[in-house]
């Protein structure tokens, strides 16, 4: 994966598999311990305990293919950077997938798009999920939730170009952790 | 646009109801995107991106999106299926954003599959 955010697609896809209605994806920089945090929750199906302690083998899949590689690549990418993966689930409870990585750290890939993740996610799926994407920061909390966004358009779909349009560009121009830069790193 | 507020809101939702009546009933075609871990790690976002872009600018309303997991072609990825109502579903591989758009174009709009594109004629099967 070139950035996190194609990491945070692909987990919200998988909570898209497990039958999840709301997935709530929150990012946390936390500058005193120079750690980024993801979290994605699910209201998905979840998994038991023998799927979960097999979750990180790359030659694992609950699905009819060899390989599972989701969760390995991203337990991979947090792991070079000093941070580490942890999930959580049950059957009916859902899953939390928390990743943590050194912000500063020289191997930690950028965020990258995530304005086009989240719009993937609702262009695929916003009518039957509710998708919720939080940054908290030093400078404050940004969220965006279709769950409200869906009571103000009452019957106008939540996929319609215009409210993607409108989503992109607010989560391009208020979100800020797409474009901050580790203070160790030259522009 | 600064800020997503409740009055932009009320501006698409009235734009919307204004050009209502111009809509046909139902989804005529279905793009379906292949979102699984192989897929995205090929470009399956961009792909997306390109067909939200030709989508918006076509004005069509009866073109529902979606993304499906990994159809077990990894090396073929990134790949999406068009399936047009009373047509066989065609599935499309080794895209570039570019080929997506001409598949949009040709295929979801024309009605011509792009032969040069194609796997198969087929139904989708995910894994």
């Amino acid at each position: 994966m070139e950035d996190l955010s194609l990491h945070i697609l692909d987990i919200a896809e998988n909570a898209i598999r497990a039958e999840a209605t709301r997935i709530e994806i929150i990012l946390t920089k936390d500058d005193g311990h120079d750690l980024l945090t993801l979290e994605i929750r699910d209201n998905g199906k979840g998994m038991d305990s023998e799927t979960l302690a097999r979750i990180r083998d790359p030659f694992f899949t609950t699905k009819q293919k060899k390989t599972g590689l989701g969760i390995p690549l991203l337990a991979q990418t947090a792991e070079q950077t000093g941070g580490r993966v942890e999930i959580e689930s049950a059957p009916g409870k859902g899953t939390v997938v928390t990743a943590t990585f050194g912000w500063c750290h020289v191997d930690r890939p950028q965020l990258g798009d995530v304005a086009s993740t989240v719009v993937t996610l609702i262009a695929g799926h916003g009518a039957d999920v509710d998708i919720l994407y939080e940054e908290q920061t030093g400078s404050g909390l940004h969220r965006i939730d279709t769950a409200d966004l869906k009571r103000e358009l009452e019957s106008v779909p939540i996929t319609d170009p215009a409210v993607l349009d409108a989503v992109r560009e607010t989560l391009k121009t208020e979100f800020t952790l797409m474009n901050e830069v580790p203070s160790n790193v030259m522009r | 646009m600064a800020k997503l507020t409740i009055a932009d809101l009320k501006k698409i939702k009235e734009e919307y109801h204004a050009n209502q009546q111009l809509r046909e009933g139902g989804f005529t075609a279905k793009i379906t995107v292949h979102m699984g871990t192989c897929g995205i790690a090929a470009g399956a976002r961009g792909i997306m991106d390109a067909i939200l872009d030709e989508l918006n600018k076509s004005g069509r309303k009866d073109v529902a999106i979606t993304t499906s997991g990994c159809a077990g072609l990894c090396s073929k990825e990134p790949m999406l299926t068009i399936e047009r109502t009373g047509e066989a579903p065609v599935k499309y591989i080794a895209l570039t954003p570019d080929k997506a758009r001409k598949i949009f174009t040709e295929h979801v709009m024309g009605g011509n599959a792009v032969k040069e594109y194609a796997l198969v004629v087929g139904h989708e099967t995910t894994y």
